[in-house]
């Protein structure tokens, strides 16, 4: 690459990672801020509504049932809406525009109307099946759909699909094969990031846990936020880097699958 | 480059028999999903629909429907939807501007993990604890409000403090629209061979012919998929603002909100319920617009 | 089809399966066969100790929407938990009174009781249980539904709360429009959705001319705040508060209490021309998971000492009139009140409804 370019580049980066920083990390700096303020004018800083975090017992059982439901919802979405995407642009192509829209139908509505039509679907479940919090995954992955159908479609719409996978047939692959060993390593970063966003969205999903009845994590962070008004802050921005953690954990783990098949990123001009 | 639809590759698909496909061994590989869909997300819709017929006194009627093109509703739907189109294309540019300083960069380095994961934190950041964030950083009260009137810049000039109105939602709903526009492009970002940049040169082409006639092209539709779901994203938002204002229902979620849980006597469930109706269709329209505007750029793709 | 019919068909439906689960996994304490669910006093079961038993047995209760700093509900869930050894599950605190009623889903997670408005109330009587606790006749007539569906458990006066190292003090509802309060001046509330924030506007309404059932004065009176810049639309918090963001802000006085907490400096002023009353009130669950608890807890809420944890919150218990006289009330928490001069208007269900069409179509208008 041409030095001057590789220069120009470098400052386009660190001028955008410059102001991104900025923006995106300043209100996270006001708010800890806020948090760390004493009682009363000129009082000094505390960690008093910090330590109050964790007073309430239940909130080791909702991280506990949020991260479950993280896992099964990611699990889910991957099983069933990549398989189903890969179907459909080798062989259904008119439905297309069907599973478009159908993906991108939740968040059409706000989620407070979404709860009122799922509610009855899940207190027949709760009647019939399970009063367990896990059933909330199956409303989480509709939830999740919108995020994952369009990072799995930019991934998708990056690679050859239909040659890589004519090839791998005509070998003799079954369609398992073609799933596991060649379209998933040839998009680690749309499979990834679909799972990051799953994730994050459990973990920070309230609505429907809560007008269900149900306490996940953030149920449990508003109730405590209710004791101390820094602690209201305090436990956000906690959750808040639990929730970062958690991610590139993940994202750690999720490199260290096999390499993709085709050059694909990496040196990229 | 994306081969769906492409008659090619069709032909060669199908099983040889007369030349016509066999449907049904298709059409079962999208059962699960659609079963999946259809319990919760069909039924669940079909249920708001049959609760938007139903008038407060619980008789059947379409006067909700009726309802929605009321004055003050009509107001919420031109607010909503323009907060969102801002909201979409300026969360796309500048998203994908960062997704970009991300893309190129070192995949395996810490830098682009560490930006990976905070940008899937902050994509579905957003309600009480959003609000506050930036009430604490730029109302009249702020530390860079402050700290900016110290220095002799006063954020909000004529006293009109703009965070408090649509403008100011604008602003914190980037936030969330920009990490969530840098998740969902940088696949697409990452699919740019380095071929392209060379063949390009080769023909004698410099950065502006690049972008302006191979990679912008080939990214253009992953791009407006993106910006439709950051659409979609802002209109349906609501926790945020529910928590910013309380002067009245100002954008569709809000209304749908209000008369679905106000406790001051003026709930109307059926109200509610044919107003999100009317939003996913306006989203239906959106999204035909976008399907046109895809296909037109990507005619040549063919 | 009438859907009134149609609901109450699939409430019965959901009544008959719910009882049916109920019924098969019932309270494994053998000898009682009293169906708590149905009783409307506690001698019908049996008696105090018979329910005290009941309750135990089933040993949890679910109520919602009660925020631990409102009127004391953190004190009074913790120690109805250590004194019967209940546990209770506290769903959704921010709730609203409609989100209370619209989580009766039939299911073993829903609420057993709720703490609603007076419009909640009225409108979601059908879904109650009649029930009527042992001091039945210390509330009195107008602050009850006949039979026992809802009764009025406390109230306040809607008041102004303000920091007053930041605003100087206030002395009349007017004083909000002057150059001090600039950009100072919130709800806790909206007041197309939210009882306290409707009340805010009535007392504005009231102060400046207007009455209960004119609340147009109020919305003018916001109009002209929001002219002026002194009116900020952000919800008013505990938070918000304390970072100075609201310090001045229009909700009930035993809220603005709490607030103390995170500024010392935090004082209430009550209007003594427009003293608006406010009472939420209790209901049971028809199909309350936990019926025995449920009607036990009631019985805790209206004994002396519930309606003196109430007061300590700063609330106006429904039975003060009748306790002062018995001598029973907690002199020092009711001597904290803040002092109030001039007669309370309590707005009926009829005035809220109509000032709330009103602020629904005018509201937006008038503060954007």
């Amino acid at each position: 690459m041409i030095r001057s370019r590789r220069r120009k580049l470098q400052i386009f980066r660190y001028t955008v990672f410059l102001v991104a920083a900025l923006f995106f990390l300043i209100p996270m700096f006001a708010s800890v801020e806020f948090s760390t303020r004493g009682t009363g004018i000129g009082a000094p800083r505390t960690l008093d509504s910090w330590k109050l975090i964790g007073s309430t017992p239940e909130l080791f059982a909702a991280i506990s049932a949020s991260l479950e439901l993280a896992v099964i919802t990611s699990v889910m979405m991957l099983v069933l809406v990549l398989p189903t995407m890969v179907w459909v642009r080798l062989r259904l192509p008119t439905l297309n525009r069907v599973v478009e829209f159908i993906c991108l139908m939740p968040l059409t509505v706000p989620a407070i109307a979404l709860v009122v039509g799922i509610k009855p679907i899940y207190v027949w479940i709760s009647l019939n099946f399970t009063d367990s919090i896990l059933a909330l995954a199956f409303g989480y992955l509709i939830l999740v759909l919108p995020y994952a159908y369009r990072t799995l479609d930019a991934g998708l719409g990056a690679i050859d699909l239909k040659t890589l996978t004519e090839a791998a047939r005509s070998l003799g692959a079954g369609w398992g094969t073609v799933m596991l060993r060649v379209v998933v390593p040839n998009i680690p970063t749309a499979i990834l990031n679909a799972s990051l966003l799953s994730v994050a969205l459990v973990l920070g999903e309230y609505t429907f846990a809560n007008l269900m009845n149900y306490e996940n994590l953030q149920v449990a962070v508003a109730y405590e936020s209710l004791v101390d008004p820094g602690t209201s802050v305090a436990i956000s921005v906690a959750a808040l880097g639990f929730a970062f953690v958690l991610l590139m954990v993940l994202s750690v783990v999720g490199n260290l699958r096999a390499t993709p098949v085709g050059n694909i990123g990496g040196g990229m001009p | 480059m994306t081969a769906a639809g492409n008659p090619a590759f069709d032909t060669a698909a199908r099983p040889v028999s007369g030349g016509r496909r066999l449907p049904s061994l298709s059409w079962l590989g999208v059962v699960p999903f659609f079963a999946y869909v259809g319990v919760f997300l069909l039924l669940p819709t079909a249920i708001i629909l049959v609760g938007s017929l139903e008038a407060p006194d619980g008789s059947v009627t379409l006067s909700n429907f009726g309802e929605i093109f009321k004055p003050f509703m009509y107001t919420s739907f031109v607010n909503s939807v323009q907060i969102s189109v801002v909201t979409a294309v300026l969360g796309a540019v500048l998203g994908a501007l960062l997704a970009y300083a991300v893309a190129t960069g070192n995949p395996q380095g810490l830098l682009r993990r560490m930006v990976m994961s905070a940008a899937g934190v902050f994509a579905q950041f957003g309600g009480v604890t959003l609000t506050f964030a930036w009430l604490a950083t730029i109302s009249t009260t702020g530390i860079v409000y402050q700290f900016l009137l110290d220095r002799g810049l006063n954020m909000y000039p004529g006293n009109d403090i703009w965070l408090y109105g649509l403008k100011g939602l604008g602003v914190i709903y980037l936030y969330f629209q920009i990490p969530l526009m840098v998740l969902v492009f940088i696949p697409a970002l990452d699919g740019i061979r380095p071929q392209w940049r060379e063949a390009t040169e080769s023909l004698g082409g410099g950065t502006w012919h690049y972008w302006r006639y191979v990679a912008g092209p080939l990214l253009f539709p992953s791009f407006l998929g993106c910006t439709l779901l950051l659409f979609a994203n802002s209109f349906s938002a609501y926790a945020t603002a529910a928590a910013l204002f309380t002067n009245g229902g100002i954008l569709l979620p809000l209304q749908v909100q209000a008369l679905m849980t106000s406790e001051t006597g003026s709930s109307q469930p059926g109200l509610a319920k044919a107003l999100a109706l009317s939003m996913i269709v306006v989203v239906l329209v959106v999204m035909s617009l976008y399907t046109l505007l895809q296909r037109r750029t990507s005619a040549w793709l063919r | 089809m009438n859907w009134r019919r149609f609901h109450r068909v699939a409430l019965a439906v959901g009544a008959i399966l719910v009882v049916a689960a109920c019924g098969s996994t019932s309270t494994s304490g053998g000898g009682s066969s009293v169906d708590w669910s149905k009783q409307t006093t506690a001698d019908g079961g049996g008696g105090m100790s018979a329910l005290v038993a009941a309750a135990k047995a089933e040993g949890k209760l679910t109520v919602i929407a009660l925020p631990p700093d409102w009127a004391n509900y953190g004190q009074i869930i913790s120690t109805f938990q250590s004194m019967y050894g209940i546990q209770i599950t506290s769903l959704n605190p921010n709730g609203s009174s409609q989100d209370e009623v619209n989580a009766f889903d039939g299911t073993s997670r829903a609420p057993d009781v709720v703490d609603v408005g007076l419009s909640v109330a009225l409108s979601s009587a059908s879904k109650f249980a009649p029930y009527q606790v042992k001091e039945w006749g210390d509330i009195p007539t107008g602050a009850k539904e006949a039979t026992g569906l809802w009764y009025n458990d406390y109230g306040g006066y809607m008041g102004i709360g303000y920091d007053s190292s930041k605003v100087p003090a206030i002395t009349s509802v007017s004083d909000l429009l002057g150059s001090a309060f600039h950009s100072k001046v919130a709800l806790a509330g909206d007041p197309t959705k939210s009882n306290q924030g409707l009340n805010g506007v009535i007392m504005a309404s009231v102060a400046n001319g207007g009455s209960l059932d004119d609340v147009s004065k109020g919305v003018d009176f916001f109009h002209q705040l929001k002219l002026k810049g002194n009116y900020v639309p952000v919800v008013g918090t505990d938070a918000t508060v304390k970072a100075g963001q609201t310090p001045v802000l229009f909700e009930w006085d035993y809220l603005s209490a709490s607030h103390g907490k995170g500024v010392p400096t935090w004082k209430i002023f009550v209007p003594s021309n427009a003293i608006i009353g406010g009472y939420y009130s209790q209901a049971i669950n028809k199909q309350a998971p936990h019926p025995a608890a449920a009607r036990l807890w009631e019985e805790f809420l209206y004994s002396d000492q519930g309606q003196n944890l109430w007061l300590k919150g700063g609330a106006r218990p429904v039975r003060q009139a009748a306790m002062t006289t018995a001598g029973t009330i907690d002199a020092t928490a009711a001597a904290a009140l803040p002092a109030v001069n001039g007669t309370p208007q309590v707005p009926s269900g009829d005035q809220t409804s109509k000032a709330s069409a009103y602020v629904q179509a005018n509201w937006s208008q008038a503060v954007s």
